[in-house]
């Protein structure tokens, strides 16, 4: 018999049992019995341990006071890291000349917010103040020695600015190098091809600690005592070699997964080589590779802690050395609790970025 | 077929000096590795017309067009493009690649970029156009495929054969004097390959030099000035199209044709 439909059907609302939060709890947590008993499991533990948590760090916590007479109550005595908080910040950076430090870093603040947020105007000019003009305001701002500011020694940098330095000179300059490295290693020019081998292939083969200890104690002994360089630069450019190496990798595997047929029709557009990289291949190869970018980022971020071995003191270092003053013995934990935070918030920041930046590259292509 | 008389009577007032070679092959011989995959190949394409290029797969047919604009190198022989011979020198390549425009079979749009920028970039980059001109010139080339519309879309958001048209514009946009058609219409789905046919019939009606890859046979019909029948990397079979299928030669040609047909 034929079938023939003249009206088309209405559509109908969706049970009830599969929609609100019942219906959430049901699909999710209580699908199965085995999924019911992870899901009972969970909660038990979520309720033994977020209540004591929040009523250690906040409910039953000091924050008012400046010597440890002032911690009273049961949890958390905040006191201690707020009356260091300007060494956990600075190190041992003169306190007359902080505003240079926060002129820098607020300065860096508006120059990345204003790329990274949607329709303001004059990218383009900001983007190239920022990569040419900020790193020599930069420097002259965090280390002085011209235009009145008078010099401050990196040894005496240290802190939460001392890990931003780290990180951000890291991300900045490998950043570049690991791109040219990856196009090297897939070039068809053996020279820039073993070059870029050879290079990858050693840095990623050493382990960051071994780079620092080489930097700081066996790189002097081969440069004659009038030329050495400043500890600090030695370690940042071994990690931005480093860096470099684990960035060069991760942008690799995005040029790989690009189809031939870009390569070939941007070619037979007449494109040479560096203009398709440019404006073909790299964007779409980044792009791809954003979630790998970020968790090299987040990596370094975090490796930065490890030039406390060299004698330089960063976050985790000034907070340790902290733990020594025997005024505060016993506050360790407070000190590690600071530490995790701060960096927690700052890389879940950069995640979190990564995967907005993901959705808003996404141009609805199916491959 | 009114088309076709008119698109040849077209063809006998276009083909006015036998001289103007726009493409010449001479005994040109390519490997891969040691698979030996055009085996001298002799062609010459004069200005204005238009050659279809159909064999079984893997026969060498995409190879052939490809040696056109360097995709891939030959070995021996020479291949000699508006005048300019195709060696090792970097500006030669360079300067046939703008003379040739070409058209793959899975499009291959650049998926970041919207379809204007799909068509300005070449133009501006390579060309040094400025930009106000380049879009102007797209506008028109996207208005002639009938896709102006979607001008700021990007590829990922237009189907199969509004793809294939942004491409054949982005081609256009170089003002090429050749174009290079690779299975234009091979991964479209059948209700989209006739807006792509109809707009190569409208470029091959003005006159532009193409050499197509294709199993349209009825395409081949009403456009091509003559069909190469190809198989197994040598040009087996030449001849004006309505003869080359009603009338084969070769036994290979037969074969083929009873299978596509
Ligand atoms: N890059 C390559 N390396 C080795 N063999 C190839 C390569 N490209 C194509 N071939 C081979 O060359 C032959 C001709 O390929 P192609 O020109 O693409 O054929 P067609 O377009 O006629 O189907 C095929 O047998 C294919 O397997
Ligand atoms: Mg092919």
């Amino acid at each position: 018999m034929a079938v023939l439909i003249t009206s088309p059907s209405p559509s109908l609302p969706p049970p009830a049992s599969s929609v609100g939060v019942v219906g959430w709890l049901r699909a999710n947590l209580f699908s199965s019995v085995l999924n019911s008993v992870f899901s009972l499991i969970g909660l038990f533990i979520i309720y033994k341990t977020v209540p004591a948590a929040i009523n250690w760090a906040f409910i039953q916590a000091d924050w008012v006071g400046t010597t440890r007479d002032a911690c009273t109550s049961d949890g958390a005595c905040w006191v201690f890291v707020g009356v260091r908080i300007n060494q956990f910040l600075f190190g041992f950076y003169p306190p007359s000349e902080y505003w240079r430090v926060v002129t820098a870093f607020s300065l860096i603040g508006i120059l990345v917010a204003w790329l990274l947020v949607e329709r303001t105007p004059k990218k383009g000019l900001v983007g190239i103040f920022t990569i040419f003009c900020y790193p020599v305001i930069a420097y002259f701002l965090f280390y002085g020695g011209a235009f009145g500011l008078p010099a401050v020694e990196t040894h005496k940098w240290g802190g939460l600015m001392l890990t931003l330095i780290l990180a951000t000179t890291g991300m900045f300059f490998s950043f570049p190098i690991g791109i040219i490295l990856a196009l090297g290693r897939r070039s068809s020019m053996p020279v820039a091809k073993s070059i870029s081998v050879v290079f990858i292939e050693f840095w990623r083969g050493v382990p960051l600690i071994t780079v620092l200890f080489m930097s700081s104690v066996m790189l002097p002994m081969f440069i004659p005592e009038n030329m050495q360089i400043d500890k600090l630069l030695r370690a940042m450019i071994g990690i931005i070699f480093f860096q470099s190496a684990y960035m060069a990798e991760v942008v690799r595997g995005g040029l790989q997964a690009i189809p031939k047929g870009q390569y070939e029709a941007a070619e037979a557009l007449g494109l040479s080589y560096w203009k398709s990289m440019f404006f073909i291949i790299l964007p779409q190869a980044l792009k791809m590779v954003i979630p790998g970018i970020v968790n090299t980022f987040i990596a370094l971020f975090k490796d930065t802690t490890l030039v406390l071995i060299i004698g330089l003191f960063d976050l985790l270092a000034v907070v340790q050395a902290a733990f020594a003053d025997p005024k505060w013995l016993g506050f360790s934990v407070e000190g590690y609790v600071f530490v995790a935070s701060v960096y927690w918030v700052s890389c879940f920041s950069m995640s979190r970025y990564s995967q907005y930046l993901e959705k808003k590259l996404n141009t609805g292509h199916a491959r | 077929m009114i088309i076709l008389s008119e698109i040849m009577t077209a063809t006998q007032i276009e083909q006015n000096d036998p001289n103007d070679v726009m493409v010449e092959l001479r005994n040109v011989n390519k490997w891969y590795g040691d698979f030996h995959v055009l085996k001298n190949i002799n062609l010459k394409v004069s200005k204005g017309e238009r050659i279809i290029i159909c064999g079984p797969s893997g026969c060498g047919k995409s190879t052939l067009i490809r040696c056109m604009n360097r995709l891939e190198e030959h070995q021996e022989g020479d291949i000699i493009v508006s005048g300019i011979t195709l060696d090792d020198d970097l500006k030669h390549i360079d300067t046939v690649r703008r003379d040739i425009g070409m058209v793959f079979q899975q499009f291959n749009l650049f998926p970041h970029l919207t379809v204007m920028e799909n068509c300005c970039l070449a133009p501006i980059w390579v060309q040094k156009q400025p930009r106000k001109e380049a879009e102007a010139t797209a506008m028109k080339y996207l208005e002639r495929v009938q896709i102006a519309d979607q001008a700021q879309k990007f590829p990922g958001q237009l189907s199969g054969g509004q793809q294939q048209r942004v491409a054949i514009a982005r081609s256009l946009c170089m003002n090429p004097s050749i174009m290079l058609f690779d299975e234009p219409t091979s991964a479209l789905d059948p209700e989209m390959i006739k807006e792509v046919l109809d707009v190569m019939i409208d470029l091959a009606r003005e006159g532009m030099t193409m050499l197509c890859v294709t199993h349209e046979m009825g395409f081949a019909k009403t456009v091509a000035n003559r069909v190469l029948f190809m198989d197994a990397g040598e040009i087996i079979e030449e001849n004006e199209p309505n003869e080359f299928f009603d009338n084969p030669q070769s036994d290979r040609t037969k074969l083929f044709l009873s299978q596509i047909l």
